[in-house]
């Protein structure tokens, strides 16, 4: 990243910091909301860079929040950072073990074999109601943070901030990563596997690795999302919400790691108003958001950045 | 002189046509082989079957006394076998210089490397070298596709080189090069493999490309090597051979 980028983004970043002391509770709750989609919408993004459109990321999205639940309900833990830890880590160990298999597939059958993973996990979790709760989901008590009970008042706040320092660490780790041998051989991937192969790799590993990767950024952007709702239910792990991350992704854009990012907030503002002031047709509002993108933008909102300097020049 | 690579009896049909039948090549460390051959006598399968891109239905191959029949790609490449291919094979939407920088961390056994740069010091200045003895410095921030067809070649070359292997096949590394720019490619190369010991095959329809740079040359018809000798000699021998081609 260039110095320019690594400024704006940290500045960006404390500014978000302190909007959390500063506006309503119901913007924070949002903005934690967004960062969270955001996460799972990277997830996306990193496998895009690999030429492979998953439409099954919410597997790891419901993994991560349900971990989160099940750890509260059977072992009584209710620290923040241990939930998420153990929620990042079970959602790396499915993707450890779905990935034997996927990773050898690509286009239509990757984009099916994801949404048909996520499709059974959301069936047991509609199935299996005396452990999942079934539709009605289960509910998750307010967490501790760093070992301290928070005021409700004050959790709502606390929260967001773990949430978007989650989202800083999850965001360097990334940028690096994409910077790594390993971060370009993904995109060589998407180029041309039979030259990687002839450099001697594998490119059943590179795959593999990614997904992996991915699927740890979903399962935070999940147990995030739990934390911050404090309830979890199968919708979570349904093929529409899937579908959103692609959608955030393709209007953020993949080119940086803080693209998706973008594209989840306006995405989270976006519904909610379309919501707001046209209750019956917001759908039909987002669909038409797409086909514009589409036609004006097709690498997404990201493009926008040119505008500025372009500005500045005429 | 230790044999590098020995194949017996290689036979691949593909339907009707049989594009190996029953190869038997043998190649010392350190020579220079040029296959020539007309369109479809078999000289890219050939090349195919040895990197392991094909599975022979019989016959085995031996590199270095091994036997590496059936081998996946990327473990042959990982054995010091390095291939060019008849058409560019490169990532079109990463830079010239990103091409190279990948093809380094291979060579290092760092590509799955998660966490420190690929552009690296240690290993940008070295890429770097070899980019500008292809004529490529100048390009090293463009991304491939962008690239005319003769520096796309050159630029496959040159990857394939960076592995620094063992043993090199070119399939038809100067097609597609400007005419000027042929024999400056292959001094290149050359001035590069044969210092190093580097064994070289290379497919090749420029004869005199052939008879500068081979100093042994397999004609290659119908899947058989039907001559194999001094170039001088086997190209004047066998003039019934057709050698037109792309
Ligand atoms: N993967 C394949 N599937 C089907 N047929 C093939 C395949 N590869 C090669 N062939 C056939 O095998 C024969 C030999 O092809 P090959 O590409 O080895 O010829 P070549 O000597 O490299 O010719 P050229 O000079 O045109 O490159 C041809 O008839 C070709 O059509
Ligand atoms: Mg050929």
């Amino acid at each position: 990243m260039k110095p320019r980028w690594f400024w704006f983004s940290g500045l960006a970043f404390v500014g978000l910091g302190v909007m959390g002391f500063v506006l309503p509770r119901w913007t924070v709750f949002l903005l934690s909301l967004a960062l969270a989609r955001g996460l799972a919408a990277l997830s996306v993004a990193l496998l895009m860079r690999a030429g492979l459109v998953s439409f099954g990321q919410s597997l790891f999205f419901a993994t991560g929040a349900y971990v989160a639940a099940f750890t509260v309900r059977l072992f009584g833990i209710r620290e923040a950072t241990v939930l998420l830890v153990g929620a990042v880590v079970v959602s790396m160990a499915l993707a450890a073990l779905a990935g034997l298999w996927i990773a050898r597939y690509r286009e239509i059958f990757f984009a099916m074999l994801s949404l048909a993973f996520t499709m059974i996990l959301y069936g047991w979790l509609l199935k299996a109601y005396w452990i999942t709760g079934g539709t009605d989901g289960l509910r998750i008590p307010p967490p501790t943070v760093l070992g301290v009970t928070w005021s409700v008042d004050a959790l709502r706040t606390v929260l967001y901030e773990v949430t978007l320092a989650c989202t800083a660490v999850a965001l360097v780790l990334i940028h690096l990563f994409l910077e790594s041998p390993l971060g370009y051989a993904v995109r060589a991937v998407r180029d041309n596997e039979v030259r990687l192969e002839y450099l001697g790799s594998s490119v059943w590993q590179v795959i593999y690795w990614t997904y992996i990767l991915a699927a740890g950024l979903a399962g935070l952007g999940g147990v995030l999302t739990a934390l911050n709702v404090g309830h979890v239910d199968p919708q979570l792990a349904y093929w529409t919400t899937a579908g959103e991350f692609v959608f955030i992704t393709l209007l953020g854009g993949t080119e940086s790691v803080l693209a998706p990012l973008i594209g989840a907030v306006v995405f989270e503002f976006l519904r909610t108003y379309a919501l707001k002031y046209a209750p019956y047709t917001w759908q039909m509002a987002l669909g038409g958001m797409m086909l514009l993108l589409i036609f004006f933008m097709p690498r997404g909102l990201w493009t926008l950045r040119h505008l500025r300097f372009r500005k500045a020049l005429s | 002189m230790t044999v590098v690579l020995e194949t017996k009896s290689l036979v691949r049909r593909f339907g009707q046509v049989v594009a190996a039948d029953g190869l038997s090549v043998q190649v010392r460390e350190g020579e220079q082989v040029g296959i020539v051959g007309p369109n479809g006598a078999g000289k890219t399968t050939f090349l195919n079957l040895v990197t392991g891109y094909i599975r022979p239905e019989r016959g085995t191959i031996q590199f270095m006394g091994r036997d590496i029949t059936g081998l996946h790609p990327r473990a042959i490449a990982r054995l010091g076998i390095a291939r060019t291919f008849q058409i560019p094979q490169l990532y079109p939407n990463l830079t010239v210089l990103e091409n190279m920088l990948l093809a380094w961390a291979a060579r290092e056994g760092r590509i799955m490397d998660p966490w420190w740069p690929l552009r690296r010091t240690a290993w940008v200045e070295p890429a770097m070298d070899l980019l500008a003895r292809f004529g490529l410095a100048e390009d090293a921030d463009w991304p491939t596709y962008t690239l005319p067809e003769g520096k796309r070649k050159l630029l496959d070359v040159a990857l394939a080189l960076a592995l620094g292997p063992r043993l090199l096949l070119m399939d038809e590394p100067t097609s597609g090069v400007s005419v000027r720019e042929k024999f400056p490619l292959m001094d290149t190369l050359m001035e590069t493999l044969i210092p190093a010991g580097v064994t070289v095959l290379f497919v090749e329809h420029d004869m005199d490309v052939v008879l500068r740079y081979a100093r042994r040359v397999l004609v290659f018809q119908g899947g058989r090597v039907v001559a194999d000798g001094d170039p001088q000699a086997v190209l004047t021998e066998v003039p019934a051979v057709p050698m037109t081609g792309s």
